[in-house]
């Protein structure tokens, strides 16, 4: 008899599949990938981050290959709010039927707020990422990620225009990430989502000038899959509110191990980009993982490693 | 539309020292355009390399590239029957749907390639294609036998005189007096540039930018055009002359 494996997890009430999510700024709108793969496999999206005003980003270049992964400065390019409500969402709800992750991000605290209370009203929205991360905007959201009273304003501000589960995108560049994640806990926050890009930066060494345009930028890829697990761990242990887990995930094995730290649910970034069916692959491998490590119910092994 | 898919090197030829042709086999499909390219994926780097597509057929893929950094170096000691995992049908890719009756094809080093399938398009469609190739020294020139036997008239300028016209792309056109009604070109930007503010006729400019994915996901070779904010990778990397913004 053929074993089943239960693959779905629980996101504050919202149940997924699969704990696969494409992270934010790796999969735009779903729009590209849609051509690869039917996205419904797909536990959930969390879409480009989005701002109250449509920007244009950094200069090029952008991007900067490093070993095991990238430094991208894209710099939170995206169409502004209310495009991305009026053209982006409608066109997502037809390519996809699972839960929306919402990723927002500001430049101050009105931003967060207004941004947020437009989302708010948007049904296909289930989960709303707060971006307090971007290490590419000058002054931007990282400002906010990076000191507890900070991000913890930011939470309040944003629960407070809205009903749904808001999850807190937390930088790595920080001496002390659970400090952060509990203070955004203790600020409303139903969950923490962690880790965004490390500040990297590499250097043309025959034109001896930095590769990229804005000099530095987040790196992200397989190199970094430590360091998140690392963080996943500390602030699952430190905080009740559950955690998504990103950075580096390539593998079912990674999602695994993700989950094994502590994360309910495990995003997957720049793997996308290496290779478009990259999360859709994952999602399919994870049945044989589960059987090779024991597992039956993948919700099971959720913060088992102590 | 695009592909993922398992390509066969069938051959991985010297042009020049630096300079490579190489031919794969498989599935062709979704190639559906000249200027268009594809996305390598290469054994311990984490990202693809995009490479334009010179030429294709039912079961082939021709792309030549130059020998310039780690990734195409690892191309270089490629062999026959080694397989290579790659996205193809990448990008717009140069329209044919206009007017023009002889249309100019300006290649700047390694932006000829791709002007090979266009030309063989253009003469397919009854058109008279003119061809100028610009290289800094006769060591550096490839392919202008290969667009000859073609059957269309190619110039050659280099920057040192070694061979052809003395000069750049803009001193051949100029010295050879060619009368053309459109604009085809890919090379580096200065060359696109100077073709810019030197003719005034409609064209389209295949344009480079450093990529993260390849297909228009991570917003990481935008740019500004007239007609809003485009990626190099998926809405072009050809741009027509009236929405470019230097």
């Amino acid at each position: 008899m053929v074993k089943h494996y239960d693959t779905s997890v629980e996101l504050c009430g919202v149940k997924l599949t699969n704990p696969v999510i494409p992270a934010s700024g790796t999969f735009g709108f779903g729009r590209e990938f849609a051509e690869y793969y039917d996205l419904d496999c797909l536990g959930a999206i969390s879409f480009k981050g989005t701002t109250r005003d449509a920007r244009f980003g950094n200069p090029t270049p952008r991007i900067a290959e490093c070993t095991s992964g990238l430094i991208n400065s894209v710099g939170l390019q995206n169409p502004g709010i209310d495009k991305v409500i009026a053209e982006e969402l409608p066109h997502l709800r037809e390519i996809f039927h699972n839960p929306i992750v919402a990723n927002i991000s500001g430049f101050s605290l009105e931003e967060y707020e207004e941004c947020c209370a437009k989302i708010d009203k948007e049904e296909q929205v289930e989960i709303i990422e707060v971006n307090v991360s971007c290490p590419n905007v000058h002054n931007g959201g990282m400002s906010f990620g990076t000191q507890p009273e900070s991000a913890a304003e930011v939470t309040r501000r944003v629960k407070a225009v809205t009903k749904k589960p808001v999850f807190i995108k937390l930088s790595p560049n920080v001496t002390d990430i659970v400090a952060i994640a509990r203070a955004c806990e203790e600020a409303g926050a139903d969950g923490i989502c962690l880790i965004n890009t490390l500040l990297g930066m590499r250097i043309d060494t025959v034109r001896r000038k930095p590769v990229i345009a804005n000099k530095m930028g987040g790196f992200s890829g397989d190199a970094i899959f430590p360091v998140a697990v690392r963080m996943v761990y500390q602030v699952a242990n430190a905080c009740k509110i559950p955690v998504m887990g990103c950075g580096g995930v390539s593998s079912a094995s990674d999602v695994i191990e993700m989950m094994m730290a502590g994360a309910t649910a495990v995003q997957v970034g720049a793997a996308n980009l290496k290779n478009p069916y990259a999360a859709k692959e994952i999602i399919e491998a994870l049945p044989k993982e589960m059987e090779r490590l024991g597992i039956e119910r993948l919700s099971d092994i959720i913060g088992i490693v102590k | 539309m695009y592909k993922k898919d398992i390509y066969t090197i069938q051959s991985n030829e010297p042009l020049t020292p630096a300079v490579y042709r190489m031919v794969l086999e498989g599935d062709t499909q979704y190639v559906t355009r000249s200027g268009q390219f594809i996305n390598i994926e290469l054994e311990g780097k984490f990202l693809r390399r995009p490479i334009s597509v010179s030429d294709y057929d039912a079961t082939t893929i021709t792309i030549i590239y130059k020998v310039v950094g780690r990734g195409t170096e690892q191309m270089r000691a490629m062999r026959a029957g080694q397989k290579l995992d790659i996205l193809t049908g990448l990008g717009n890719g140069f329209s044919t749907d206009n007017d023009a009756k002889r249309p100019l094809l300006v290649g700047g080093g390694v932006g000829v390639p791709p002007l090979y399938n266009l030309a063989k398009r253009l003469l397919s469609e009854g058109k008279r294609p003119t061809v100028v190739l610009g290289f800094n020294t006769k060591e550096e020139v490839f392919y202008a036998e290969e667009f000859k036997a073609l059957g269309v008239d190619v110039f050659v300028a280099t920057a040192d005189g070694s061979m052809g016209i003395k000069g750049f792309v803009t001193d051949a056109i100029r010295e050879a007096a060619i009368e053309f009604d459109y604009l085809y070109t890919c090379g580096p930007l200065p060359m696109l540039k100077a073709l810019y503010d030197n003719t005034s006729v409609d064209g389209e400019y295949s344009f480079e930018e450093r990529m993260g994915c390849g297909f228009g996901a991570c917003m990481g070779c935008s740019c500004k055009t007239k007609y809003g904010n485009k990626r190099i990778c998926k809405d072009g990397p050809v741009l027509k002359r009236e929405e470019i913004i230097w």
